[in-house]
């Protein structure tokens, strides 16, 4: 059998894979947005003390993390369309189901973020007359957010990989792109083998990034 | 939403007709529940012998990468790096498209082989990381009163090492280990009757979506927890008397 990477121009990465890239990066940054912002919340109930919001949001947090994401995607795909009463794209429903998954693993993050803050900082912040919330925002989270700033990126690097398993319910996405294109050309081998080179690429840049952020924040700590 | 049906269960899987016992007439026809048991008898299996492939080769590049030998250690750490930085789905795909058509030898393996070595690589990676900071996490002068009472450099990792340095990362292990069953659904993909394709499957012939989701949501649950129960068994009878985290 013979290779031939020809077929792979640019005119055939633009039409294909392309979109599915955009897709792909799309759905990392939304996906690493909403989780962090909605992380931070679930890590702030989990933190209160007060177990009316303890309990709800450790019991949500402990679900998403026992069940497999593809099982999630399936769940999702298959649940929104029955709550809101009409079909949802996948690509949407992707979109709120890694969302919704990813708030479980960025809280687990948050939460030690917050529990390696001194307790000191939480008095001053008191003693200085800011409210609950004032302290949190503006004493507490800024710190534990600079700290876990290499696990949240680390975290994203999983998210983007992660987000190859959107194949399940046939969103088109990086892999996805990959897999028309090799279909169209009859090329599978080759395609498969180039869209695993364009992840390594992607992913292994990103750790080298936040293995230098991480010596950085050393520093200044 | 409608009401619940688990009789869907009891149902035959070629006539959708509810068998009594929940059991199939024998043979080939079987029960909703039957295939769902048959599919996770797949899932651990798939997930216990990559397990298996996982801890021996992340041990050995664990090891390698605290070796003194530059060699050693490169090879380590690209092991690491190239089996950490490419998805596990995109891999699966590697194993099964690519590597069958540049090596003829591995069309001959079964599909569920691919998926083994597949998941069993792509963990070592994980678990080469943890054992890496395992090792470094002894103080050097374990190493140094190995070599001291003249103990070559693998009798030092042998008997002085890894008897400590495995058993401190038995809980990062046990999380890995855990995870190793969830990752195991991506084996789908290439048609392994494991639970998620099972779900799959069985919510398009059934349209009972919940309940075969819910039941095959819980099979994993059970399998995670169980393996969580096991490891901490295997914790308590090694732990190191004197540690923080030994006993008396």
């Amino acid at each position: 059998m013979t290779y031939d990477f020809s077929f792979l121009n640019w005119g055939v990465l633009s039409s294909f894979v392309a979109k599915g890239l955009a897709f792909s990066v799309q759905l990392t940054l939304v996906a690493m947005a909403g989780g962090i912002l909605l992380g931070t919340v679930l890590a702030l109930m989990r933190l209160s003390g007060k177990s009316w919001l303890v309990l709800p949001a450790a019991a949500y947090v402990n679900t998403m993390r026992s069940v497999p994401l593809v099982m999630v995607i399936l769940w999702f795909f298959l649940l929104i369309p029955l709550l809101i009463g009409r079909p949802m794209g996948a690509e949407l429903s992707a979109v709120i189901t890694f969302t919704l998954f990813e708030a479980a693993y960025y809280s687990e993050i948050m939460r030690a973020g917050i529990q390696s803050v001194p307790r000191g900082q939480v008095f001053a912040g008191y003693a200085l007359g800011l409210t609950y919330p004032q302290t949190m925002s503006q004493v507490v989270l800024p710190q534990a957010f600079r700290n876990m700033l290499p696990v949240l990126m680390t975290q994203t690097i999983i998210l983007f990989q992660d987000t190859s398993l959107v194949y399940a319910i046939g969103a088109y996405d990086l892999l996805k792109g990959f897999e028309v294109a090799g279909k169209n050309f009859n090329r599978p081998v080759e395609t498969y083998l180039v869209a695993a080179v364009v992840y390594f690429v992607i992913c292994f840049s990103l750790s080298m990034l936040v293995r230098r952020l991480q010596q950085k924040i050393q520093i200044i700590r | 939403m409608a009401s619940w049906d688990w009789e869907v269960f009891c149902k035959d899987t070629a006539t959708s007709e509810v068998m009594a016992g929940c059991l199939g007439a024998g043979g080939k026809d079987i029960t909703y529940l039957q295939w769902m048991m048959s599919a996770w008898g797949w899932t651990m299996s798939v997930a216990l012998l990559a397990l298996l492939v996982a801890l021996l080769l992340g041990t050995l590049m664990g090891v390698l990468r605290t070796t003194p030998v530059k060699g050693l250690v490169w090879l380590g750490n690209a092991w690491t790096e190239l089996f950490r930085n490419i998805p596990l789905l995109v891999q699966v795909f590697l194993w099964y498209h690519v590597l069958p058509a540049l090596v003829p030898p591995l069309k001959d393996l079964p599909s569920f082989v691919l998926v083994v070595l597949a998941l069993g690589l792509f963990t070592s990676a994980r678990i080469a990381e943890q054992v890496k900071a395992g090792i470094q996490s002894l103080p050097k002068g374990q190493r140094y009163a190995g070599l001291a009472l003249g103990l070559t450099l693998p009798q030092t990792y042998r008997y002085v090492l890894l008897p400590m340095a495995l058993r401190i990362v038995i809980p990062p292990l046990t999380s890995e280990s855990m995870n190793i069953v969830k990752n195991s659904s991506v084996a789908f993909a290439v048609s392994i009757a494991e639970l998620t394709m099972f779900a799959m499957q069985a919510q398009e012939e059934t349209s009972r979506g919940i309940e075969i989701y819910l039941a095959v949501s819980l099979l994993y649950f059970i399998s995670a927890f169980s393996i969580n129960r096991v490891a901490l068994f295997i914790e308590r009878r090694v732990q190191v008397p004197g540690l923080i985290g030994g006993g008396k």
